[in-house]
Parts: structure tokens; C-alpha cells; sequence
């Protein structure tokens, strides 16, 4: 059909796109990509090509211990997300009846509140003196206020899942929604227990969009240099508040060039990895 | 969608209370938040004691948080058009265009979508450096109408997809010029699309941290404005804001919900 479109009309709306793309997009991170074989000599930034960087990310002990707790936390809010979210879409999409339409929107509107208002949230509930200690110490379940809540890994995961979960929700829940209801029956029918219904039929059509929720919250908390910020403390530091300091203060963009490049290219291979695996299976 | 199977199982209690807890996991916070924005007593404690509207007032009465809000608008604006026009020709480009490297461009668009910001934010903010930018409001407006070309593409190349292309056609076929069937056919049918983009567009660019973090200069928008406060001691006063934002997203998404239901009703 696109005959019906002359050559400038496609020129037109091809070549801004691309050339506004290719200028202010891919060109800085192709920057990213080429500062992180370079070096820092004596305070100036210097092309001089090796591959340093990445060796160093993987040799100093301080940056594999941050390189494993990011990848801790972020394990941990992917599945926490999930156990969330994926009870949470099963009900919704069997077991709601009529409420069903109102509570899948109570699940979307978090999506659009404020990052920041719920990290924030966190932060007043979490605090030494916060929210949590308040009630605690309201019950008498406590009588000082405990303080290593805010401030740690568990903080970060916390805040994390809770932003993420609506995130992990929506895919699994499509993909339930999209589960023909006559092979439930059939199982039903042929005498499968529900228990046997659910790990044989149910679970395994879910997977691809489970597989794409919880590559969501992984890769998404996996970047994260905000939440550690707010409520992690120095043990909560994260990949990415390294590379933000490497930006700042320690002034080595080289290494935080490399340090995202090697964010980049994870991110990217996992989301390829999974995109795959979700054909491979939707096609069977 | 498909009919609800009541055959499944039994009234599944031990389920649904789960599925009640995970709610209130998602809501308590934001409640809580809510709550406090009315406490005298700050924002710690429990329960919350004395009911004033004092950080409203204190709020209201804040230049700086205004005039944050002010320049966040300005940003978010400024972004959803850039975005849109970009965004609405790539869609075009992706639907009615052959051209090399396709597929490539197609990815790279998304990329800022799917990468954590503080990569496209420090790539932006390296780029800027070396072209010899000033780090500034108009360099975070550059920079997020330029990540959100994404969110325009993606929703508008799914309205193009679900358009009926034999308007265009016979608008072109009555004797119409490109121009003219584009700007009487093609964009009245994407009316929806772009609305609904603009909407998701600029409640990210409001909420906007990673990015705005790097480019920014002097100024301050508003989530950068909360952010420097939560590092100095914090007062209900946050709460407050916290809550008029929420209050102008549970609009937001009120508008584009009644738009959504509206076009499905048409």
C-alpha cells in the first residue's frame, strides 16, 4: 500500500526523525561508548584506547561488591514483584467478576503517581523517628524507635517492589486475560485437580508475560541511583550511584563511561534474551 | 475481554484477602502520605495528632517551590511538543517508509525507554559538554523531549497501525494534495493517539529526575526542587506538594480514562 505515498512525503517524515535521532541520541551514547576506552591522565581526559576501565570494574573488590549487592537487590525486587503481582493478576483476571475492570485500574493509577512521592512516602514511613516507629511504639511492640529500617538494602528493596510491582502486574495479567478459557474447562473437565489446572495450563501460557514483568523490574531496578539516594544509606549504594559519583566528584567519566556501557549492554542483552524466548514460546 | 470462569475453584478467600493485602501495600504509603500532609506534628509519628492545614498554607506561600513548578511546565510543554512532532513523523516513517537501518532506528528510539536514565542522562550531559552547551533549563527540555520521542513513537505508530489507510486514499484519490489529506485526514485520525501520548509524555517529563539531574543549570524543577529538600531535613510541607501532584495525576488520568471510554463508546 505505500505505493500511495509520494518519495518526498517519505522523505519528509524519514529524514528529520532520523538526522534529530542520530545527532542527539545515538551520537551521545556512541560518547558514552568511546569515552570508556579512554583514560584519565592527570585530571584531563585523554583518547588514549584501552580497555582498563572494564578490568577495573571487575578487579576492584569495592566495585564487584557493589556490582554483586546491585544484582542481590535487584533479584530480590524482581521476585518479590512477582509474588505480588502475579497472585494479584490471577485474582483479578479469574476470580474478580464485575469489580474486575474497577480494580485493574486501582493497580494502573500508582503507574502514574509521582517516583518521587512514593520513594518519599517510603522515606516518612521507614525513618527513625517515622511513621513505623510511631506505630510500633503506639502498640508498645516497641519502646525506642529501631533504627536500621531506612537507611539499608532492605529499605531499597521495599521502596523498589513497591514502585515496580504494578509494572511486573500488567504483562502477567494480559497475558491471563489472553489464556482461552475453554482449555481451563478442558482440564477441569478431564479431571485435573485445580492445583494441577494451574501448574499445567494456567502457569505455563502466563510465562511470557511473566518472563517480560519481571525483566521489567529487574532491568529497571538495576539502573536505579535515586531510590539508594533517598532511602539506602551508604550499605544500600547501587551500580549506578557509582557511576553518578564517577561523573562527579571523582571526575573519572572514563570509568563511569564503562561502568554504564556495562549497564547498557546487560540491560540490552536481557530484554533481547527474553523478547526471544517470549516468541519461541507464543508460537508453540 | 473473555467471560469470567466461576469453574476454576471454589470463593478463593485465602486468594482474595492476599490480593487485599498486596492493595493496601500499594495504597498505604500514598495514604499515609496523604494523612500527613495534615498533621501538625510533622511527618514522623503515630497516630497523626493535630489537624491544621498549616503546610498548605506554608506551601502556598513558597516562591521557590512555584517557581519551580513554573519552570517544570515550561519544560513538560515544551517537551510534549517536541516529542509529538518528532515522534509523529518517525511513526510516519515507521509506517509508510522503507528506508536503511530500519529496524536499527527503530531500537535506538526506544533505547531511552529502556535504559536506566542516568545512562541517557550523563550521554546527553557528555554530548552537551563537548558540543559546548551552557547545562540548563533548555538543555533538559532538549533532553526530554529528545528520550521521549520514544513514548511518542510507540503510541502513535499503534494508532497508525489500527487507521484506516482508505481514507488517505480516497482523500488523495478526490484530488487532495498530500498536505491537505495529511492535516484533514491522517492527523484528525490520530487525534486520540496524540492526545493520550502528550498526556503520558508530559506527566514524564514532570516526574522527570534521572535526566533533569545532569542537564540541568541554576533553576530547579520541581521534583529536583523536592529532591534538594528530602536531602536537607524534611516537613510536611513535602507532603503537601506530594499531594496536590497526586492530586493533579488522579485528573490527568481521569481525562485520559474518560477520552479512552469515550472513543470506545463512539
Amino acid at each position: 500500500m505505500n505505493f500511495i505515498y509520494s518519495r518526498t512525503y517519505k522523505a519528509l517524515v524519514t529524514l528529520p526523525p532520523i538526522l534529530w535521532v542520530s545527532l542527539f541520541l545515538l551520537l551521545p551514547y556512541l560518547m558514552m561508548l568511546l569515552h570508556s576506552f579512554w583514560a584519565v591522565r592527570d585530571g584531563v581526559i585523554v583518547d588514549r584506547w584501552n580497555f582498563d576501565n572494564y578490568a577495573t570494574l571487575f578487579k576492584n573488590p569495592l566495585y564487584l561488591q557493589v556490582l554483586f549487592r546491585t544484582a542481590r537487590i535487584a533479584a530480590s525486587v524482581t521476585l518479590l514483584s512477582v509474588l505480588l503481582g502475579y497472585p494479584v493478576a490471577y485474582f483479578l483476571s479469574f476470580h474478580a467478576g464485575p469489580r474486575k475492570e474497577i480494580l485493574y485500574q486501582l493497580v494502573i493509577v500508582p503507574l502514574w503517581v509521582s517516583y518521587l512521592v512514593r520513594g518519599y512516602a517510603w522515606k516518612t514511613i521507614l525513618g527513625s523517628d517515622g511513621v513505623l516507629n510511631g506505630f510500633l511504639q503506639y502498640l508498645h511492640i516497641t519502646h525506642g524507635p529501631v533504627s536500621a529500617i531506612l537507611y539499608s538494602p532492605f529499605a531499597v528493596i521495599l521502596m523498589l517492589t513497591h514502585i515496580y510491582t504494578p509494572f511486573v502486574f500488567l504483562p502477567i495479567y494480559a497475558s491471563l486475560e489472553h489464556i482461552p478459557r475453554p482449555l481451563i474447562e478442558a482440564s477441569q473437565d478431564l479431571g485435573a485437580s485445580p492445583r494441577k489446572t494451574f501448574f499445567r495450563v494456567i502457569l505455563p501460557l502466563s510465562l511470557p508475560g511473566l518472563l517480560a514483568g519481571a525483566t521489567f523490574a529487574f532491568v529497571l531496578s538495576l539502573g536505579d541511583f535515586l531510590a539508594p539516594l533517598l532511602v539506602g544509606g551508604p550499605s544500600g549504594t547501587m551500580i549506578a550511584n557509582l557511576v553518578q559519583s564517577l561523573f562527579g566528584a571523582a571526575y573519572d567519566w572514563p570509568l563511569g563511561a564503562a561502568i554504564s556501557v556495562f549497564i547498557l549492554v546487560i540491560t540490552v542483552a536481557l530484554l533481547a534474551v527474553t523478547q526471544r524466548v517470549e516468541k519461541h514460546w507464543s508460537f508453540e | 475481554m473473555s467471560a469470567s470462569t466461576s469453574t476454576v475453584s471454589r470463593r478463593p478467600w485465602l486468594l482474595g484477602s492476599y490480593a487485599a493485602l498486596v492493595f493496601a501495600f500499594i495504597y498505604l504509603p500514598i495514604i499515609v502520605l496523604v494523612a500527613y500532609s495534615f498533621n501538625r506534628d510533622g511527618v514522623g509519628g503515630f497516630p497523626p495528632r493535630h489537624f491544621t492545614f498549616d503546610w498548605y498554607r506554608q506551601l502556598f506561600a513558597d516562591s521557590a517551590i512555584w517557581d519551580s513548578v513554573v519552570n517544570s511546565l515550561i519544560v513538560a510543554a515544551g517537551a510534549v511538543v517536541l516529542s509529538l512532532t518528532l515522534g509523529l513523523l518517525a511513526a510516519l516513517a515507521l509506517d509508510r517508509a522503507d528506508f536503511p537501518c530500519k529496524s536499527l532506528f527503530r531500537r535506538l528510539v526506544l533505547l531511552p525507554l529502556i535504559l536506566p536514565g542516568i545512562i541517557t542522562g550523563l550521554s546527553m550531559l557528555m554530548f552537551a559538554v563537548i558540543a559546548g552547551f551552557q547545562r540548563s533549563l533548555i538543555l533538559v527540555f532538549f533532553g526530554h523531549g529528545t528520550a521521549l520521542i520514544s513514548v511518542a513513537t510507540t503510541e502513535l505508530f499503534a494508532g497508525l497501525q489500527k487507521m484506516d489507510r482508505r481514507q488517505e486514499e480516497a482523500s488523495l484519490d478526490l484530488g487532495a494534495t498530500p498536505w491537505r489529506t495529511f492535516w484533514l485526514v491522517t492527523l484528525p485520525n490520530l487525534k486520540l493517539s496524540l492526545i493520550a501520548a502528550g498526556l503520558l509524555i508530559f506527566t514524564l517529563s514532570m516526574d522527570e529526575i534521572a535526566v533533569t539531574f545532569f542537564l540541568i543549570g541554576s533553576e530547579s524543577t520541581l521534583p529536583l526542587e523536592i529532591w534538594g529538600r528530602l536531602r536537607r531535613g524534611i516537613t510536611p510541607e513535602i507532603n503537601a506538594i506530594s499531594t496536590l501532584i497526586l492530586v493533579v495525576s488522579i485528573i490527568l488520568i481521569a481525562i485520559w480514562y474518560h477520552l479512552r471510554t469515550r472513543n470506545e463508546h463512539d
